[in-house]
Parts: C-alpha cells; structure tokens; sequence
C-alpha cells in the first residue's frame, strides 16, 4: 500500500468530504425540523421541569 | 420485557451507532492517509534508532515529565530556525515510540540539544539549574547523578521496541546489555558497539563519575545525541520529494 | 448482569457475578505483585490487592445483610451522593496541586525540593491535569449522569451492584494514575499518562458504565430519548474508542509497568492529538452539555429554550469536534493537508458551540430576575458564557497564522483554563449546589450567602488567570520572535522566562482563590447535608425562600 499519492486521495476526501458532510448536516437539520416530531420534542422539552420522586413502574 | 427491547432496537442502538459512525470517519480520514501516503515521512539519512544507554535515558525523559515544559519540534518559522536550528523532519521521529513533541515551553525547544552544552554543563545543569541560569524555573534533578541505572530489563525493552516496528537487528538484541556498558565506559572496547549504532554514537562517560553507569549517565546520553543524526549540509529541503 | 433480574432476593445474581468477579481479581493481583521484579509493578499490584480485598470484605457484610437489594420503585441515588461527595473531594485536591506547580513556577527556589524527585513540577502536572480532568470531571460526569438518566427515563439505574462498581472501579483507577504519576510511571501522553494495565483496569470500568447507562435507558417509558443522555452518550462512547486507540501499547512485559507506544513519530502525534482534543470535545465539552441541558431548565424552571436547536447542536458537535484535533500540530512535521483540515474544522466549531451557547442561555428568558437572588443559577450562567468565550477563542487560536505565536506559549495554558475553570467548573459547581439539597431531601442550602461568596472569589480567581496568561503568553510569543535592529534575536531564551515571574505570581493567587472558593463550597455542601431534614409540609422558615429546590 504505498502508491498513494497526496493528489488522488486530496482528490477522494475533497469531493467525498463535502458530499458527507452535506449529507450529515442536512440529515440532522430534517430530523430536527420534521413535523412528526415536533410534538415530542415539545413534551421532551418540558421533560426536566416535571416532578417525579419515584420511577415509574409498570403494575 | 419485550417492549423494552422494540424500543432498544428503536432508539437507542441506532443512536450509538450513529455517535461511533460520524466519529470514527473524522479519525479515519485524517489519520489513516498518514501511514499509507509516501510523502508524510522525508526519505532520509543518519536516523537509526536508539542506543541502550540512549532509550533508558529517554525513559527518564519520559519518567521525569520532561516533555510537559519541551518540545522537540522545531517549526520552520524565521526564529525558531536561528534559535534552535534546522526545522524538525518527520523522519528524526520516526523512531519515537511515543513521540516527544510536546506542545510546551516553559523551557527551551530541545529538537537540537545535541552537542551544543558539554556533559558537564548539563550535569551541572541537572543537578541545580540556577547554578548555571539564574533565572531558570526547572526543578533539579540531582537524585540522577547518585541513583545507579536499572537496567535489568533493557532487553526486554528493546525487544518491545522491535515488535512495535523500531528496526533493531538480533544482534542488537542479544548484546543489549553489553552495548549499554560499552557506551557509558570510555575503556570499553567500541568496534562491535559502533559497528551495530554507527561511527557517529557517542561513547563516554557522561556523568563524569567511573565508578557507576547512573541515570545521569543515560539521561545526558540521550540529551547529546538530540537532533544529531541528520546531517543538515547534505539535506536538501527545497528538493521535490522532501517538500510536504 | 440482567437488570430485572432477582429484585427482592437479598443476593441477587448482579452482585453475586461482582463477587464473584472481585475474588478472581484480588487473586490475579496477588499473583501478578508476587511473581513481577519490576519495583513500580509491584508497588501498583499492592494497591489492587488492597481495593479488591476491601471491596469483598464489603460486600461479605453486604450480601449476608440484603444490601444488594435493588429495588425498582426507588432510584438509585446513593452511588450518586457518593459521587457528589467523590466530586467534591477531588475538585479540592484537583485544584491544590495545580495551585502547588503554579507556586513552582512563581517561586522555584522555595518549592521545589532537590532530593524528592517525585514532587518536581514533571510529576505534579499530570497529578493536577488528571486530578482536575478526570477524578474531578469524571466524577461529575458519572453522578450527574447516573442522577438525570434516572429521572428522564423514570427507572432505577440497571445493573443492581453495578453502578457501585463503576463508582469505585473509577476511583481506584484515579489512584492509581495518581500514585504512578508520583512514582514516575507514565506513557508521557497528555491527558492519557497513566500506562497499559491502569488503562485496560479504565476499559473494564468504562464498558461497565456504558452497559448501566444504555441498560437504565432500555428501561425508559417515553419513547424518546431526552437531549441530555444523547450527549452523556456521545461522550461514553467517543471515549471509549478514543481510549482504546490512543493507549495501543506494547508493554515492555507482562509484569512490567512500563510500554511502549505502537505508534511513532508523526502518526503517534496526530493520534495523541486526535484523542487530546476529544478528550477536550467529548469528556470537557459534550459530558458539561448534557448538564446544562438538564440543570440549567430545571433551576431555572423554563423548559429548553429550542429542543430543535439542542437537536442540530448534538449532531454537528460531534461530527466537527472529531477532526479538529491536528490544530494542536500546526507547523509541525505533521503533512499540511491535515493541519488544514484541522483548522477549517476547528473554525466551523465556532457555529455549533456558539449554538449550544444560545441555547443554553436563552432557556433562562423570562427567569433572568433569578440572576440577582440566585447564584447558583447565576454560577451556571456565567460558566455558559465562559462556554461562549472559549469555544470563540479556540477557533481563532486555531488559525495557523495566530497560532504561530500562541503555540508553545501560557495563551494556550489561559484558554484551557476559561474552559475548564470557567465552563466545566462552574456548571460541575452549579450542578453540585442544586444535587445536594435533592438528594439528601433539604429544602435548601445552608447558606445563601456563602455560596456568593464562592461566585465572587471563583469568578475573580478566574479572571486573574486568564489574564495573567494572556498577557504572559502573548509576552513570551511575541519576544520569542522579536529581532534587533540589526537583524538579530533580540531576547535569550531564559529572558522570556525571567520576565513572565509577576504573572506567574498573579496566576498562582487567581488559582488560590478558585481553590478557596472550591473549599467554601465544600463546607457549605457539608453542613447542608449535616442540616436536619426537611419537614415534608412545615416549610423551614430559612432565611432564602428563592433557593427552594424545584423538586
């Protein structure tokens, strides 16, 4: 593994790179805004504010 | 029972999962090229790896924190290059099992210690700094110069440096021990040691006192032979295959 | 370690595996101590000997007594006081020896002691970065942890005996990096000094904490997972991998303290790198988020300002923080491509902490009056601005050029420190000052008055440092480079030094009384704890009503 040069791997990682990175911020950004999950993002936002002394156990 | 585990493969493993994803590709990317691209490490001569005497006292270096107030990497900035010397070539620690940058100075850069103070000034030096620099904050370290070398492990140690990739040769090996004494006895015979370290290791010794190899002995041999093994007059940093 | 496993048994199975596991360890480290020649190996194998054959004893008495028992319709908040009082003591400790190789530094003729090697300032560092990091960090980060996934997944903490083991398997491995940094055993990796058996005893208790972590989730109602444990997440797991990597050693061997690095040269500085920098990401920065996140609402009692934002915040945190790390390189011998993908990263980090930041700080909005009669509110605000302040800082000394003169100089030693005693102490503080009066059921703290006490000394102690630093380091950077006339150097070496001693003195006094303040803190905490316990109807008529607690 040594014909590696600077030029085909700068190559790779510039287009690679900037495609992933893309992809992960647009990934984060669209499950941050997505409606179907707004409404539990507002209950987990209030989430430390309420009480609860105990666990919740089930019956 | 089973609800919790829905809810597992739901949520929580595929969030791990994600986490160890997105950080390993970031180390991947940038670590990975750094052992397979040709050009990270200069082709040089002159480096070769440690001498016995040399890696016990880079143990101490190490032992002793040394590298919390020095670095060893001199940048190529305008200063630094008059102050210390020729900038540092990846390939002068190429051998470093673990590297010694630093990223400190609270004292001097010490890339190109070698050669440049006599033993007895370092030993001086070690022993109580203000002696020699009045202003100087480093703690002293005269316990070296009377602790004798425990060396009963170095060829352990030189066969961990092997294994880790360092090129030591069997026979370096073997005659561990019997290099160590060579280095740190001016009356030693030298021809074999030098054969095995080449004609440029230094042989002598170092703490001034015959009676025992210290750890003074080790430690300054380490320091003297720092930034020695390239020979700047024939590198040739504007060469193609040494620009990076 | 099933975790619904035998609840009511005195002897559940959980601790009876630990016992177990306890036994067979105590007799590898007889074995080991007994047959190593190595003087350092047997001097650790002793203090194993000694944890593990005190740890059974304890749990002889506790199993036979049903102490084990774990039951699920309670939390588990004794292992989380002992991690309250464990934060506490070494945040004093921490601090003492950062404060001792400052006084070095100011004074080196009356604190350093010529025949004691093991108190020179190469051994006393590490003692104070990883006292202050790891046993003072750590545990704040494992008792705030084990405290808020217990309250936002509503379960007891899984794992039965578990979480005790991570709590003392955590304490021995601070005592052990501890006493081989005084005994000069070290792998001379910032921030990873302690060597290969003390990291693979860390990999053990880590993966323990990570399996009580996830499993207390697995055991959640709600159906997501609360902002707050995602980044508790991230950093349980980004630093078990940057661990492992980092530490890859080959010991000289088996019964020997001491390894050597399976990397060299350039590669084995930008993985020290990569790990040092997270280390900073994800155990100083991700850990302390996930604090805020749940402390700042609930003392403030708003909810998170924008949970959406807290959402973006996370996933562009850890994938910028991840390449940041060749920053700590620039101008070396390492290739330029990846100083430059370091520093592009390091200054895009600047968004998503400027973010969190916002986030941080906008949750106060309509409770900013507690400001004025709150100081542990106040203290957690201001460590989110010190929060804001660093991570501006940090991009900018990431720029090659600015970095030219900052690197190797105090500016780095005062950045770190706005961060760590600004940001990461005074949201542990913050947490600590709310935590105690919950856990120990009091209406309150024992005094208002010293806790300001603590905001003013802190704050002004920290102020002091970093500016001592700065104008120490920028000083020593700039004479570094500094050329006469004719075109010579124009200061030695030893004249930079020489001319830092008044902020050195200044550093040592700003240390100094964030340490007082930390000791003030201290005794506060105690005595509330010692205070009667709160009454569950007749309010205390304290002097400070505005300080109950939210729960």
């Amino acid at each position: 593994m040594s014909g590696l040069t600077y030029e085909t791997v700068a190559q790779i990682a510039q287009q690679g790179g900037l495609i992933y990175f893309g992809a992960v911020f647009a990934g984060g950004v669209a499950y941050a805004l997505w409606p179907k999950n707004r409404e539990a993002f507002q209950r987990l936002a209030h989430l430390p504010l309420q009480d609860h002394e105990d666990p919740d156990v089930e019956a | 029972m089973w609800k919790h585990h829905t809810k597992l493969e739901r949520n929580s493993l595929p969030l791990v999962l994600a986490i160890l994803i997105v950080v390993s590709i970031g180390g991947m990317v940038e670590i990975a090229p750094l052992f397979y691209l040709e050009s990270t490490i200069e082709k040089v001569e002159g480096v070769r790896p440690y001498t016995p005497l040399e890696l016990e006292g880079r143990d101490i270096y190490v032992r002793e924190g040394c590298y919390l107030c020095h670095s060893q990497m001199i940048r190529p900035l305008r200063d630094e290059v008059e102050r210390y010397g020729h900038y540092s070539l990846a390939a002068e620690s190429m051998y470093d099992h673990p590297f010694q940058w630093g990223s400190k100075r609270t004292g001097p850069d010490l890339a190109r210690l070698g050669g440049k103070y006599s033993d007895a000034w370092h030993r001086d030096h070690l022993i109580d700094p203000r002696s020699v620099v009045p202003e100087s904050v480093m703690p002293p370290y005269a316990f070296l110069a009377n602790k004798p070398l425990d060396y009963r492990d170095i060829q352990a140690k030189i066969r961990a440096m092997n294994k880790v990739g360092v090129p030591y040769t069997q026979e370096m090996i073997d005659s561990a021990r019997e290099d160590l004494e060579t280095q740190a006895d001016p009356f030693a015979g030298s021809a074999k040691f030098l054969a095995r370290y080449g004609a440029k290791a230094q042989q002598r010794d170092f703490d001034g006192n015959p009676d025992q190899v210290s750890e003074m002995d080790a430690l300054v041999a380490y320091l003297q032979m720092l930034g020695t093994l390239v020979d700047f007059k024939t590198y040739q940093a504007e060469a193609p295959e040494n620009r990076r | 370690m099933t975790t619904q496993s035998a609840q009511t048994d005195a002897a559940p199975l959980n601790a009876v595996l630990l016992y177990a596991l306890t036994g067979l360890l105590a007799f590898g480290a007889l074995m080991a101590t007994a047959f190593s020649d190595d003087r350092l190996f047997r001097f650790h194998g002793w203090i194993f000997i000694a944890a593990f054959v005190t740890a059974l004893s304890a749990m002889t008495v506790g199993l036979s007594s049903g102490r084990f028992r774990s039951p699920q319709d309670q939390y588990a908040d004794g292992v989380v006081r002992a991690g309250v009082i464990a934060t506490m003591f070494w945040a004093i400790a921490g601090l003492l020896a950062g404060v001792v190789i400052a006084a070095q530094l100011s004074w080196p003729t009356i604190f350093y002691f010529p025949e004691a090697g093991w108190l020179n300032f190469g051994r006393l560092r590490p003692l104070h970065t990883s006292g202050v990091i790891f046993a003072f960090g750590g545990n704040a980060l494992i008792a705030t942890s084990f405290y808020v996934v217990q309250r936002t997944c509503r379960a007891r903490l899984a794992g039965g005996a578990w979480p005790w083991f991570v709590f003392w398997g955590y304490q021995l491995f601070i005592v052990l990096a501890a006493t081989g940094y005084l005994a000069g055993i070290t792998q001379s990796r910032e921030y990873a000094e302690p060597e290969w058996y003390v990291d693979l005893w860390l990999t053990v208790v880590w993966v323990a904490y990570l399996l009580v972590f996830l499993g207390t989730i697995w055991k959640r109602k709600e159906p997501h997972i609360y902002v707050a444990n995602w980044f508790y997440l991230a950093f349980i797991v980004t630093i078990a991998l940057l661990h492992v990597v980092n530490n890859l050693a080959m010991p000289v061997g088996l019964l020997n303290s001491h390894s050597y690095s399976l990397f060299a040269g350039v590669q084995d500085a930008l993985i020290q790198w990569w790990y040092g920098h997270n280390a900073v990401g994800f155990f100083l920065t991700a850990g302390f988020l996930a604090m805020m996140y749940y402390f700042v609402p609930k003392r403030a009692e708003r909810p998170v300002y924008s949970y959406r934002l807290s959402i973006v915040h996370f996933w562009s945190l850890i994938f910028i923080y991840i390449w940041a790390g060749p920053h700590h390189l620039h101008y070396t011998a390492l290739p330029q491509w990846a100083q430059t993908l370091g520093m592009t990263f390091s200054i895009m980090l600047w968004m998503p902490s400027w973010g969190g930041m916002i986030n941080g700080l906008m949750t106060l909005s309509g409770a900013w009056d507690k400001l004025r009669t709150d100081p542990v509110l106040r203290m957690m605000a201001v460590s989110i601005a010190f929060y804001g302040m660093s991570t501006f800082e940090g991009p900018l000394m990431s720029i090659r050029e600015v970095n030219a003169l900052s690197h190797y100089t105090d500016w780095t030693i005062g950045h770190v420190h706005s961060g760590a005693l600004g940001w990461v102490g005074f949201i542990s503080f913050g947490a600590l000052y709310c935590l105690v009066p919950w856990l120990w059921k009091k209406d309150r703290l024992y005094s208002n008055a010293l806790a300001e006490w603590h905001f003013w000394i802190a704050t002004l102690g920290i102020v002091l440092y970093i500016c001592a630093m700065w104008v120490s380091g920028i000083m020593e950077g700039l004479m570094w480079r500094e050329y006469t006339p004719q075109g010579f150097l124009a200061n030695s070496f030893v004249e930079t030094v020489s001319a830092k001693h008044i902020e050195n003195v200044i550093r040592t006094l700003g240390g100094l009384m964030y340490l007082s303040g930390a000791l003030i803190m201290s005794y506060n905490l105690w005595r509330t704890i010692r205070m009667p316990s709160q009454a569950p109807v007749a309010q205390a008529a304290g002097p400070a009503p505005a300080l109950v607690a939210a729960e």
